[in-house]
């Protein structure tokens, strides 16, 4: 299936092409470098790719407060794009604008526009449903569902469409998209939550990606994790970019310069700076952004 | 709809299929159905009641004792007025055996007993009292009381049945309450070098207060509408009496007698008597909830 | 707590006077003298039930006398099946009615409904435990039975050709009506445990299903309710041991028969009515037939109510932090719950 969406430059799409390593120079911590052979031999063949969201004007309102105050921002497909900023700062609940799970909350909305390539998700045409099976979510708290085994767990979101199509093979797939399939090949039918911290959490990764979304939004995934389980997803997002979009909300810089490709600096509501990520860490443009980076506060 | 340009494969992945949306509409309505279902009877019961009952009430019949002409239409078959006292007389001496009992027990089995051997003894059997089918109270207050002392049905017997009918009840509850005492609140108690009988009496008791009225007021709740364990002990009678030494009207027992009559008077008789019934548990009810309030615990 | 000796007052402050101590023996030594008493009259209340029954056991055997189907007091036969299935049957029926529809109120509290309906919602359905027994047995034979009789005859023609159900003369008092009402007493136990433990399902879970795109019933179905199964079948058989051991209301809306039920909408009995009917005037070898009844009757509830107390606490623990008092506490005040909703 020949890659839909805008044509910007996705220097990424190409699995052939290897990673830019020009970014190491800039950052402090080790980038991992995974092959594209290995890629692909773990991954399986790419069968679409991710596309491009916006946010327009985006608000997000708890009751009468307002915690996002008007966010214009772009992630590029195919492209990992970190948001970092001080705790309290809005950079969770942008991003559960983008899927729509912010108005899951009582009281709570959003204003504004987030365009899934050229759809608004937020038009009144579109079911909000469906907007989270192309936009998917990796939780700060591995979840994967008690009752079920790490099979089903996988299948849950394929199940809910019920199309035909072998689900094992999709299963299958989704685990090996996430790392996760020699691990547990043989132990498929034993209950999800009888993994490790670290394997619990790339079972989310895989029950996500199940259903072949075009973004997935991560939150905070790897703080609940030890440092070897750390390192693994984020070998892993590297891996994921190639057929997916995937923004990470993370408090730690050095994460955010081992992975993304681009990264967001968000204060208090606000998005202050946006760029490439070795320029966000090595030449800010904004003071404030400086300041974080550099440890001043948050 | 904001999707001009927008590939034909993405305004397709972003619906959801009609069957599920169906299915999710069906299964929400067969819900909302079945909650109005079960609100349902609570009207009737509370309308019929208030129709049926509200009519036999007057003056009289508040101040008359039943006459016991059930079958002569002309006669009047007087008001309920015994049975108004008497379940008042019966459920306070019944109160008065069972609440100060059963308050013992739970500070006993939550300050001194604890976890031990003991404790869970006395907590098993406690439990299963609460099983115990009501009229079994009355078969053993009978036997033990009646038969046993070769005397005949009183007032006070019914109210011993309904004590140990109330007995589980309390303890379970008030041991809840208790245990909801933070430790915290003993402990710093304990460490001022207060001894544990004043820890009990000025601290946990006084925290737990409102909590263990709430339980207890539903318990005298239940035992002001239990007919079964009088019916072999109280027994029935007409006539007013303060003396808890012999027979004793009660408002359940007086409408169980009443329901099998073919007269009609009477069964208009046992719609008002049962409406005082439920409005004097539902007052009840009332002040339990309304000091749950002022509980500072849970 | 003697202190060593220290210069000055060092021993008094240490040490308590034997006379401070008292009240705090007094008081643990009196409350376990209390506690135990309580244990004695428990135990000995059973003893006593049971030594009274023995007469009617002894007679055909315990089993004999569970499993006859002869329960003719005047004739000397105490086989007490006809009571047995008539329990049986007008709880069974309490349950199939009853436990969904209260599972489905829970869950449209819990889940759907509007967040200011909430309370007022919880408060309309435990309302009904508040209507004590007699009341029911009023309302149901006064006003439920005659309501039903119609449509019960219609469904007893119509379907003439199942046994039990079709093919006979709707009475007034009857099984179905009792089983009904039956299930209306125990929908505030039902709809109290299943809510309690609903709502301890962790967001996490429920926002995982959301975020992959599930609709609000997908949800329920794949976070909720699995996670809840263990709560809900304790909840449920907590409602059959209630339902088990009612008397007033069933023993008015039953009938009196001696036979076994022979169709759905004709007179029954059952363990609890026939003690209520007939200890009145029992005598002898009757009056221990109805207390082997009763017996028989405690046992039941005894066993179903300790199974569902398993199955709650279990809820309960899987629920909460692994310390004692947390979840001895969590799964009590579930059961605390479902008791005050118990009413009478």
């Amino acid at each position: 299936m020949t890659p839909t969406g805008p044509t910007e430059q996705v220097s990424n799409l190409d699995p052939d092409t290897p990673p830019d390593t020009g970014r190491e120079t800039a950052s402090e911590a080790a980038r991992p470098i995974v092959s594209p052979e290995r890629r692909e031999e773990r991954a399986g063949p790419v069968t679409h790719a991710g596309l491009s969201v916006k946010l327009e004007g985006l608000k997000a309102f708890y009751g009468k407060a307002e915690q996002v105050k008007g966010i214009d921002l772009e992630f590029k497909a195919n492209e990992v794009t970190a948001i970092i900023g001080p705790s309290g700062c809005g950079k969770s609940t942008m991003v559960r604008c983008i899927n729509r799970m912010h108005e899951e909350i009582p009281g709570a909305r959003a204003e504004g526009r987030v365009m899934l390539d050229k759809i608004d998700v937020y038009d009144p045409s579109i079911d909000v449903v469906a907007v989270r099976r192309a936009i998917g979510m990796v939780f700060q708290k591995p979840n994967p569902f008690p009752t079920m085994s790490i099979f089903d767990n996988v299948a849950a979101g394929l199940r809910l469409t019920a199309r035909r199509g072998d689900l094992r093979e999709k299963v299958e797939r989704a685990l090996r998209g996430a790392g996760l399939w020699e691990e547990v090949a043989d132990r498929l039918s034993e209950p999800g939550a009888g993994l490790s911290g670290g394997q619990q959490q790339r079972l989310c990764i895989a029950r996500s990606l199940a259903v072949e979304p075009e973004v997935i939004l991560m939150d905070e995934p790897c703080s609940a994790l030890d440092p070897i389980a750390t390192l693994r997803i984020e070998e892993l997002i590297d891996e994921l970019k190639a057929r997916v979009t995937i923004v990470i909300v993370t408090h730690n810089m050095q994460q955010a310069a081992r992975v993304a490709d681009r990264t967001a600096f968000m204060l208090d509501g606000k998005l202050i700076e946006v760029g490439p990520t070795p320029t966000i860490f090595t030449t800010p443009s904004d003071p404030r952004t400086e300041e974080y980076v550099t440890g001043k506060f948050g | 709809m904001s999707a001009q340009g927008a590939t034909p494969e993405l305004l397709g992945r972003l619906a959801v299929s009609p069957s599920r949306r169906r299915r999710d509409r069906i299964a929400r309505g067969t819900i909302l159905g079945a909650t109005i279902l079960a609100l349902i009877p609570l009207v009737l019961i509370v309308y019929y009641l208030l129709k049926k009952g509200l009519g036999s009430w007057s003056s009289d019949f508040f101040t008359t004792d039943p006459t016991g002409n059930t079958f002569f239409k002309t006669s009047t078959i007087g008001g309920i007025k015994s049975a108004i006292l008497g379940t008042i007389e019966i459920v306070a001496l019944a109160s008065a055996i069972a609440i100060p009992l059963g308050i013992a027990v739970a500070v006993w089995l939550v300050e001194y007993g604890r976890d031990g051997r003991f404790a869970q003894l006395v907590r098993f059997f406690v439990d299963v009292l609460t099983g115990v089918p009501s009229i079994v109270f009355g078969l053993f207050i009978y036997i033990v009381l009646v038969v046993g002392t070769g005397s005949s049905y009183a007032g006070y017997k019914g109210s011993i049945a309904l004590a140990l009918l109330m007995l589980p009840v309390v303890i379970r509850s008030a041991e809840v309450i208790l245990l909801l005492v933070p430790a915290g609140l003993r402990e710093s108690a304990l460490a001022l070098g207060s001894p544990r009988w004043r820890v009990i009496a000025r601290i946990v008791l006084p925290t737990a207060l409102p909590g263990m009225v709430t339980g207890v007021l539903l318990a005298v709740a239940r035992a002001a509408g239990e007919t079964a364990p009088l019916l072999f002990t109280a027994g029935s009678t007409h006539v007013t009496s303060s003396n808890l030494g012999s027979f004793m009207n009660s408002l359940p027992v007086q409408i169980y007698n009443d329901v099998n009559s073919p007269t009609e008077s009477v069964v208009n008789r046992a719609w008002g008597a049962a409406l005082t019934l439920v409005a004097l548990i539902l007052l009840l009810n009332l002040l339990a909830r309304l000091i749950s309030r002022r509980s500072r615990l849970a | 707590m003697e202190a060593a000796s220290v210069p000055g007052g060092g021993r008094a402050l240490l040490a308590r006077s034997p006379l401070a101590r008292l009240p705090d023996r007094a008081l643990r030594y009196g409350l376990t003298v209390l506690a135990a008493l309580i244990l004695a009259l428990i135990v000995y209340f059973f003893v006593r039930l049971f030594d009274e029954a023995r007469p009617a056991f002894s007679q055909a055997g315990v089993f004999g006398f569970a499993f006859s189907n002869n329960w003719n007091p005047s004739a000397g036969h105490f086989g007490a099946l006809p009571l047995v299935v008539g329990t049986l049957i007008t709880s069974a029926l309490a349950l199939i009615i009853g436990v969904p529809v209260a599972v489905a109120a829970a869950i449209y509290t819990t889940e759907l409904a509007p967040r200011r309906l909430r309370t007022p919602l919880t408060v309309l359905v435990e309302l009904l435990a508040a209507v004590p027994s007699v009341v029911y047995g009023l309302w149901g034979i006064f006003f439920l039975a005659p309501k039903l009789r119609g449509a019960e005859q219609w469904v007893a023609d119509r379907l003439s050709f199942v046994p039990f159900i079709g093919g006979g003369i709707v009475t007034i008092p009857n099984c179905f009506v009792a089983g009904l009402v039956l299930a209306i007493m125990i929908l505030p136990i039902v709809s109290a445990i299943s809510r309690e433990v609903m709502a301890t399902v962790p967001s996490d879970h429920k926002e995982a299903a959301l975020g992959l795109g599930a609709t609000r019933w997908e949800m329920i179905r794949i976070a909720v309710l699995p996670y809840c199964r263990s709560g809900i079948v304790g909840g449920a058989m907590l409602g059959l041991g209630r339902a088990i051991g009612e008397t007033i209301a069933v023993t008015i809306l039953v009938g009196d028969t001696q036979q076994m039920v022979s169709h759905l909408f004709g007179q029954s009995n059952s363990l609890a009515a026939a003690i209520a009917n007939e200890f009145g005037e029992a005598t002898g070898t009757h009056r221990s037939a109805l207390f082997a009844a009763g017996l028989v009757l405690f046992v039941l509830t005894l066993l179903v109510n300790s199974l569902a107390r398993l199955f709650v606490v279990r809820a309960g623990r899987a629920t909460s932090p692994p310390r004692a008092e947390d979840h001895t506490s969590k799964g009590a005040g579930m059961l605390m719950a479902a008791d005050t909703a118990a009413g009478a």
